[in-house]
């Protein structure tokens, strides 16, 4: 797939998620013009854009929808949910065929060109009359359009997209010292030879010929984004002395047969040569001709004296000019625009922001070294030079982290398609309700992020939420409602899917999980560990399959999904009132701000984000670990004794409190040594398994600095106090 | 420059516009000479127009006088030709493909 195709598929895209928002939004706002020319807009742009890459079963498809969207527009057709739904398949399938073009097939294959003839079929019969069906308003048709060419000029477009190109080189062109192959290379990297006959008919017998006489022609199908001046360029050294004819793509029939007729070999073999080359189609080329004989015939019988040549019967020049000239102008309209937009923006490729984002990391490490010398130098003007310099390095992190980040808000779009297809499918009125839409993360995260919440809202449509005779026995609202909702803490981003359906029934999933043999019938485990097992593996609770979620196979893939992202997911839920899944995710995966802390001779680097305060460990009894934070039972965790650091504790020892879920732990370090910018280095995959250990980092000395993993921490410390805690509860009290 | 051993025609010059006349008499006497005639040309460098057009006039006329004319050993470079005129078809000649590198 060359450039041009590329950056059209991948704006098509935008376009069509555009146009799918607006349809969604129209159904509930009909009278919106805005968001109709908007539509329409999306549309007009995907056809230009179609023709400009010369890809025309994606702007035939395309234009009769437009032709639909313009009647909306003058409001000759109401906006109705048949509507909506007949143009949001348009919309897939206009999607499917630009997976086609990306895929670099020359047309879709059968089963979907059945798809699309279905859908405009639809289209003609239920929103367009039948004047429109066979091809809407002359004015408003492509050039290329069968139809009105037929009208307009009685000559039948041939329906290639690619130029024809026709060259008989003069006897004397290798004279003049120029090699015709040489030309016809450099017309090659224009664009594409698709197919070249070499005609050496102009030849004469062995003992006339002149070696040193060129006597070739070729026949050359050539597919291009070049215009007709700059393919006569190519030849523009041999132009005196050569036989050029150059047919633009769409060029009708008539046109090729003139071009027979005008060359010097035998019609009936260029004929072939045409055919073989897919210039035109045996029965083009015999429509051709018969029109041809037909004509002679005419005036043969006719009374007029002078047989008129078929260009002037078939061809009315004017109309064929003017739509060339209006053909030419629509597309450098598109271009323009196209440009307009490409001035606001820049695609780049990712692999060069992670390089940049690479070189930064490298720069902070370096930053923080000659930082570092600075400071041990002494002299005030070096470290004034180098905490400016540390400075800008910082903003430029964090600019260069930006240039990852999206806002979510696009991914949940989504959704909304979503919940109205299945919402119809299912017999369901359900509202989407978005927050947090302009939350930003990083993009490679968002990109893994759609099956999984895909699957959530899912089941959410499906499970959750109840009929509409359930809802109004447990006195709900009408329409159920499925809220996404999105926000930061603490370094992480939090994403939450929830629904105000019928939540999850908990003694349904106790007995499940039992029969699964996943839990033990005896245990009592707390109603949350209960919620949490549908996460396990070959877990599903519905009665009734149906085809939108309940094959089991959803939450545990889920799960995996979200962990491969080093995030984590849990599900809180009331019976009867509904259920809510948090996914939490890191913020980002290559550079954090991080809180410098040492233990022993070790650093340790803990991300700030998750760092709520600093205090000294005051004295604690015996081997608790636990504090009284201003009334607060505060876990920790002694690192020293976590990684088994030789050497004595000093005398004074601090806590970092940090926070992960909403739980609150305390790490005790030796000494605090301040904020660090940290660069992300993985760990090796030997310590893959290693707990309590996020990856590491080079300080600015050159050491290498641990990166504490706080989620793994906090939910250690917790579970270990609050176990511990249970059983020496009754002890504490008395 | 070349060296006609019996039914055998190598040609180990460039085939271009500078060589054409020479090689037009040597082509045709050789293929006058023997109703089979094989050309070697692996030893090819340089081919232009002129040498195209040499091959196309020995094929036509080898058919006209009802003899053969089978090409061997093409060069890379007469090779890249015959590829890109799509005339592989019209010599019918075997081509050996050398694998990408």
């Amino acid at each position: 797939m060359d450039e041009l195709t590329s950056t059209f598929v991948n704006e098509s895209r935008d376009q069509l998620t555009a146009m799918e928002d607006g349809l969604l939004r129209l159904e509930q706002n009909p009278g919106d013009t805005d968001n109709l020319n908007a539509i329409f807009r999306a549309a007009h742009t995907i056809k230009g854009g179609s023709g400009v890459v010369e890809s025309t079963f994606i702007e035939a498809f395309t234009h009769r929808v437009e032709n639909v969207l313009d009647k909306l527009r003058n409001g000759e057709i109401p906006v109705s949910g048949e509507l909506s739904t007949v143009m949001l398949e348009c919309c897939d399938h206009i999607g499917a065929l630009l997976a086609v073009l990306a895929a670099g097939l020359p047309q879709p294959a059968a089963e979907l060109q059945a798809r699309g003839d279905a859908l405009l079929a639809r289209l003609s019969e239920q929103f367009l009359d039948g004047r429109q069906a066979a091809g809407g308003a002359p004015g408003a048709e492509l050039p290329v359009e069968h139809g009105s060419d037929l009208e307009a000029s009685g000559g039948v477009v041939v329906h290639t997209d690619a130029w024809h190109i026709s060259i008989r080189f003069g006897t004397g062109v290798l004279r003049n010292g120029m090699d015709p192959l040489s030309f016809l290379q450099y017309l090659s990297s224009l664009g594409e030879i698709i197919a070249i006959t070499t005609l050496a008919d102009g030849m004469p017998a062995a003992a006339e010929m002149d070696p040193e006489c060129c006597y070739l022609g070729f026949e050359i199908r050539f597919q291009t984004r070049a215009s007709k001046a700059q393919i006569e360029q190519v030849f523009e050294f041999v132009r005196d002395d050569c036989a050029l004819r150059i047919l633009p793509p769409h060029s009708k029939i008539s046109e090729y047969i003139e071009l027979i007729n005008a060359l010097p070999e035998d019609p009936m073999r260029l004929g072939e040569i045409l055919i073989r080359s897919g210039a035109l189609t045996t029965a083009e080329l015999e429509e051709g001709l018969a029109l041809q004989t037909g004509t002679h015939t005419v005036t043969a019988d006719g009374a007029a004296a002078r047989p008129l040549p078929i260009g002037d019967i078939l061809v009315d020049q004017k109309v064929v000019h003017r739509e060339l000239v209006d053909a030419a102008a629509s597309r450098q309209t598109v271009i323009a625009e196209k440009k307009a937009v490409e001035a606001r923006m820049v695609r780049v490729h990712a692999d060069k922001l992670d390089q940049l984002i690479d070189l930064v990391g490298e720069m902070v490490i370096a930053g923080a070294g000659a930082n570092l010398l600075a400071q041990r130098s002494g002299q005030s003007d070096l470290m004034e030079s180098t905490s400016i310099l540390l400075r800008l390095v910082e903003d430029i992190r964090d600019s260069a982290l930006q240039l990852r980040m999206v806002q979510i808000g696009e991914t949940f779009n989504r959704f909304n398609r979503v919940i109205r297809d299945s919402s119809r499918e299912l017999g369901k009125s359900i509202d989407l309700v978005i927050t947090g839409a302009e939350t930003e993360l990083d993009k490679s995260v968002v990109e893994k992020l759609g099956d999984p919440l895909m699957h959530l809202v899912r089941n959410a449509i499906d499970h959750g939420i109840e009929g509409a005779a359930l809802r109004a026995e447990r006195g709900k609202p009408e329409n159920g409602t499925v809220q996404l909702n999105a926000y930061h803490d603490s370094g992480s981003v939090v994403i939450e899917v929830s629904d105000d359906g019928g939540g999850l029934p908990r003694d349904k999933i106790r007995n499940k999980a039992i029969d699964k043999g996943l839990l033990d019938a005896s245990a009592t485990p707390s109603d949350q560990e209960i919620t949490n097992l549908i996460f396990e593996a070959g877990f599903s609770t519905a009665d009734q399959v149906t085809n939108i979620s309940g094959r089991g196979v959803g939450m545990d893939v889920v799960r995996r999904n979200i962990q491969s992202l080093r995030g984590s997911i849990e599900v809180a839920s009331i019976e009867g009132e509904g259920s809510t899944f948090t996914i939490r995710l890191p913020l980002t995966l290559a550079i954090i701000d991080g809180f410098l802390t040492g233990v022993g001779k070790a650093s340790y680097v803990v991300p700030l984000d998750s760092v709520v305060e600093c205090i000294e460990l005051a004295d604690v009894p015996g081997e608790r670990n636990y504090l009284n934070l201003r009334g607060e039972v505060l876990p920790f965790v002694r690192l020293r004794e976590l990684f088994d650091i030789g050497g004595e504790a000093p005398a004074r020892q601090n806590v970092v409190i940090v926070q992960y879920a909403g739980h609150k732990a305390g790490l005790v370090v030796d000494a605090l040594l301040g904020e660090f910018q940290t660069v992300i280095k993985p760990l090796g995959a030997l310590f893959k398994h290693l707990r309590g250990i996020g990856g590491s980092t080079i300080l600015g000395t050159g050491d290498v600095a641990l990166i504490v993993d706080v989620a793994a921490l906090v939910e250690r410390a917790s579970a270990r106090e609050s176990q511990r805690l249970s059983q020496r509860l009754p002890a504490a009290i008395a | 420059m070349s060296t006609p051993t019996g039914s055998r025609l190598t040609l180990c010059d460039d085939m271009t516009i500078y060589q054409a006349q020479a090689q037009k008499e040597q082509l045709l006497a050789a293929l006058a000479a023997t109703p089979h005639l094989e050309l070697e040309l692996s030893g090819v460098g340089e081919m232009d127009t002129a040498g195209l057009q040499l091959l196309l006039l020995l094929k036509r006329e080898s058919v006209q006088q009802g003899r053969q004319v089978t090409i061997s050993g093409h060069s890379p470079r007469v090779q890249q030709i015959l590829d890109f005129c799509d005339l592989v078809g019209v010599f019918g000649d075997p081509m050996v493909i050398p694998a990408k590198a």
